[in-house]
């Protein structure tokens, strides 16, 4: 169970995320939406420690996770694995070896600073990496240059490495905002595979009302860094969409496909 | 209107021209002032001139075509102005090793520097400090003087050499590579980061891969610039062909020193060529 209290980040003159407080049950498939500026990048940046609480806690099955440093902060980053909009993948690194990049932070002592130095894994770290390949696919292009791999498969390359952190927990942060609707799909029947068969809590940043509908068991409203709406897709109908943002659900797809333009041209 | 705009333009194009006149006549007098100051006097050059010419005169050597194919003990032959071709051609083989033993050195510890210096990757403010400074330090002193403090501490020889250009090169690589490294993208960075990965981890999962075609490049190209530095290392004590010539030109061997400066040249041409063509395969290859 993940639980967040009044959990608080200012920037310079804005705050990102304004006193948020949630209760993720494990197992639970999440979706969070909001138009672009509304924190939810740097809500899920805050979850896994990329980016510091100015308030409030994280508590992780009732631990502390704000208090975490050294050893332990990169245990709680490699229980909690992110899947970023950019991939966040390597580029001129092979595919495997990506994927292994999810292995690092369960590496200990002598043959950490033995894969540091070589960069070579051991076999079984290998066919773990290429088991989950195989499972989206792409056992075929594993030695291939990330660079090389279409925006759907380098998506899926990023879930590879995070599964092979065994994460407790995914954070999602727009893993389809650059994906065609085919590979966008993909990547999210791929996320709620993970969830329901391993039973991975998700949390999942998405621009699109319909996406969360289909594969979330909730959804959370964030409007300036506040959390508008909480609770089952079916209540966030039509009526509810005008209350929460003051568009219709129309100009709120209208406006997640030009963030999402400017996004694919930046 | 247009004839106000006309006026406002003649205005600032006389205001543009004025201020480029004064700033040359500021250049040409300063220039003036620092030939006056380094006593570079149109007298001195006039009656130095004609001796560097005399100089180089006596640097020919001489040849003479009936005898040019002969052995080293006729006088005039080639073989008598290369006489002693193989130490010189050891000794330049030795300078060719200097170069890169330095290079290998100086880019491995450039590399480790590297990281810390690098802004983006947030090491800390003392390592940043430490190692900006440090590199600072490596690439301000020249290589000569790193050779004359040297070759006091380990004694006359190659050693001193390429730890005095492995120094150097650690410095100017080192802020190259920092440079090169604050250039990347810090996607695959978050990507390490947020796995749970450590410091080095990220630096060599993350960055490595990314810098290492420019970073290879970088090498070569000092590869290149060690060789010259290696060439005259020797000067003061370090070892390779410097330092022969350094004596011949002490005690004025003068077909000596031209047959050795032209040896030098050819070889730091060739291996120049050479070098370069490397480079550029591997950089065509990597990219």
């Amino acid at each position: 169970m993940l639980e967040l209290q009044a959990l608080t980040r200012r920037f310079d003159t804005t705050t990102a995320v304004d006193g948020v407080s949630l209760t993720v049950p494990a197992g639970q498939m999440l979706g969070i939406i909001g138009r672009s500026g509304a924190g939810k990048s740097t809500l899920l940046r805050l979850v896994n420690r990329l980016v510091e609480p100015s308030a409030g806690r994280i508590l992780a099955e009732g631990r502390d996770v704000t208090a975490l440093h050294g050893w332990a902060l990169r245990a709680w980053r490699r229980d909690c694995a992110m899947v970023f909009q950019q991939f966040n993948l390597v580029q001129r690194l092979d595919v495997l070896t990506n994927v292994l990049v999810g292995r690092l932070a369960h590496q200990h002592g002598l043959r950490r600073a033995l894969v540091l130095l070589t960069g070579t894994f051991s076999a079984a770290e290998r066919a773990m990496a290429l088991a989950a390949l195989d499972r989206f696919g792409l056992a075929e292009v594993a030695l291939q240059r990330a660079e090389t791999l279409s925006g759907g498969q380098q998506q899926r390359v990023a879930l590879c490495r995070a599964l092979m952190q065994a994460p407790r927990l995914i954070l999602a942060d727009e893993p389809i905002a650059s994906l065609d609707p085919m590979n966008a799909r993909a990547v999210m029947e791929a996320l709620r595979q993970v969830n329901r068969a391993e039973g991975i809590t998700v949390l999942v940043n998405l621009h699109h009302l319909d996406t969360a509908r289909e594969y979330c068991d909730r959804i959370l409203a964030m409007q300036a860094g506040r959390v508008v709406f909480d609770g089952r897709p079916e209540a966030l109908d039509a009526a509810r969409v005008r209350d929460v943002y003051g568009i219709t659900e129309a100009e709120f797809a209208a406006e997640a496909a030009a963030a999402q333009q400017r996004a694919a041209v930046a | 209107m247009i004839a106000r705009g006309e006026a406002v333009y003649q205005g600032t194009l006389r205001q543009r021209r004025l201020a480029t006149l004064v700033g040359l006549a500021l250049l040409l007098a300063c220039l003036l002032a620092a030939a006056w100051v380094s006593e570079v006097r149109p007298t001195t050059l006039a009656e130095g001139l004609p001796r560097a010419g005399e100089y180089f005169e006596k640097l020919l050597p001489t040849l003479r075509w009936a005898t040019l194919l002969a052995d080293s003990e006729t006088e005039g032959s080639l073989a008598a102005w290369f006489y002693r071709l193989d130490s010189w051609a050891w000794l330049l083989f030795e300078t060719a090793n200097m170069a890169a033993l330095a290079t290998l050195m100086g880019v491995a510890a450039g590399l480790l520097l590297a990281f810390p210096a690098a802004r983006n990757l947030g090491a800390g403010t003392v390592a940043v400090q430490l190692a900006r400074r440090g590199m600072e330090a490596m690439r301000t002193v020249p290589e000569i003087v790193f050779a004359l403090i040297l070759v006091w501490a380990f004694g006359v020889g190659p050693l001193a050499g390429i730890l005095a250009i492995a120094l150097h090169t650690a410095g100017a690589c080192g802020k190259l590579f920092a440079e090169s490294i604050e250039n990347t993208g810090l996607g695959a960075w978050d990507g390490v980061w947020s796995a749970g990965g450590s410091w080095p981890q990220a630096c060599r999962f993350a960055i490595l891969p990314q810098v290492a075609p420019n970073l290879l490049s970088y090498a070569l190209l000092r590869f290149e610039i060690n060789l010259r530095s290696a060439s005259v290392i020797g000067f003061v004590g370090g070892g390779g062909i410097g330092q022969e010539l350094y004596t011949v030109i002490a005690q004025n061997y003068y077909e000596e020193i031209s047959a050795i400066v032209l040896l030098i040249l050819l070889a730091v041409a060739s291996i120049d060529l050479l070098s370069e063509r490397l480079r550029h395969a591997v950089i065509g290859r990597l990219a």
